[in-house]
């Protein structure tokens, strides 16, 4: 006797950008296009230093499921990643690594500030503590709190989406965007 | 017989006289001090010496005391003697404008990372050791960070203000 089989037929699918639609065809935009694609496969790139990476693997967990925004692919290796998550104090020391790691993202590359120390040092203002990451690097998204709820970081991730789904394919290759990161040091 | 305070203090002050002053007991640990150029002859001496035995190096640091002209870093040493598990303390005064202090590496291999800590964070200049650089603090840091010479905030910062932050 076979066992009753049960399909998963409550799938959402992301809605189609707004365009012209006719028999077989439909024309928008290549920018809402690669837009809808881009977000709904960010592949973030974890850099965890402190409790905000406790935070950060409950938001990854089965119970909060960052999976579900298409973002369960963490990947270890800068070179592939959309998103850079930094949680946790950045201490001068590792601030040129945090930079590295920055640089060695490929554009389009964004940047999610989870929690008060990676925002603005936090509690920590000492000489030892970078006091915000957007010292070094330019960030997209802030998330406050020490440490964020996992529902916080969703909602940061979630305006990452935003930003990236809004993007235009022509901001990186602009003058305002080259003389953003000249301002950082980076060419 | 066990290794009390009153045997080491009789012991020391055998060896090197009225040379070791400020003789006190906090919470039963003997603690005194030794002239600066004699740290590594009272090493030794509580290395070597076959009863007191003092052969691990627990902990070195220094302290800032900006107050005491002229001795205002004080390099303290933790020894324990592991056999008859008994714990001293003694400390050295340098001054701040020429902390030279000598290195006990030869002695402690441990002394190694500690004293490289204590320059990083107090600037005591340890001669002898073999690669005294920042060990914690970031390469281009020009001051040392744990001298009591700083104001508690930069005032000159604008993006932490009373404002934001409530205080």
């Amino acid at each position: 006797m076979s066992r009753p089989v049960q399909f998963n037929n409550k799938v959402k699918m992301v809605e189609a950008p707004e365009g012209f639609m006719g028999d077989g065809f439909m024309a928008t935009s290549l920018e809402k296009v690669v837009g809808l694609a881009r977000k709904n496969s960010i592949w973030p790139l974890p850099f965890a230093t402190s409790c905000c990476g406790i935070e950060f693997m409950a938001t990854a967990a089965s119970h909060y499921d960052i999976a579900r925004f298409g973002a369960e692919r963490m990947s270890f290796s800068p070179r592939q990643c959309d998103l850079l998550m930094v949680m946790g104090t950045i201490s001068k020391k590792m601030g040129p690594i945090l930079k590295q790691v920055y640089l060695q993202m490929a554009e389009p590359r964004w940047v999610l500030s989870v929690g008060a120390c990676a925002c603005s040092g936090g509690i920590f203002d000492t000489y030892s503590v970078l006091q915000g990451i957007d010292q070094i690097i330019p960030v997209d998204v802030y998330v406050p709190g020490c440490p964020p709820r996992p529902e916080a970081i969703l909602d940061g991730f979630m305006k990452i989406q935003e930003l990236v789904g809004n993007e235009s394919l022509r901001r990186r290759t602009g003058e305002k965007y080259k003389d953003m990161l000249a301002g950082y040091g980076i060419q | 017989m066990a290794l009390t305070n009153e045997i080491i203090k009789t012991r020391l002050v055998e060896k090197f006289g009225d040379q070791l002053t400020d003789w006190v007991e906090p919470y039963g640990m003997l603690t005194f001090t030794a002239p600066k150029d004699q740290n590594l002859k009272v090493l030794q001496f509580l290395y070597d010496d076959t009863e007191l035995r003092f052969q691990f190096l627990t902990d070195l640091q220094a302290v800032h005391y900006p107050t005491r002209k002229g001795e205002e870093l004080a390099v303290v040493y933790h020894l324990h003697n592991l056999v008859d598990n008994v714990r001293i303390r003694f400390k050295v005064f340098a001054d701040i404008t020429k902390p030279d202090v000598f290195s006990a590496t030869a002695l402690y291999q441990t002394a190694n990372w500690m004293e490289r800590e204590t320059y990083d964070f107090f600037g005591v200049n340890f001669l002898g050791h073999p690669n005294l650089i920042r060990i914690l603090n970031v390469d281009e840091m020009d001051y040392f960070p744990m001298r009591k010479e700083f104001p508690l905030e930069d005032q000159t910062r604008v993006d932490k203000d009373d404002e934001m932050f409530g205080r």
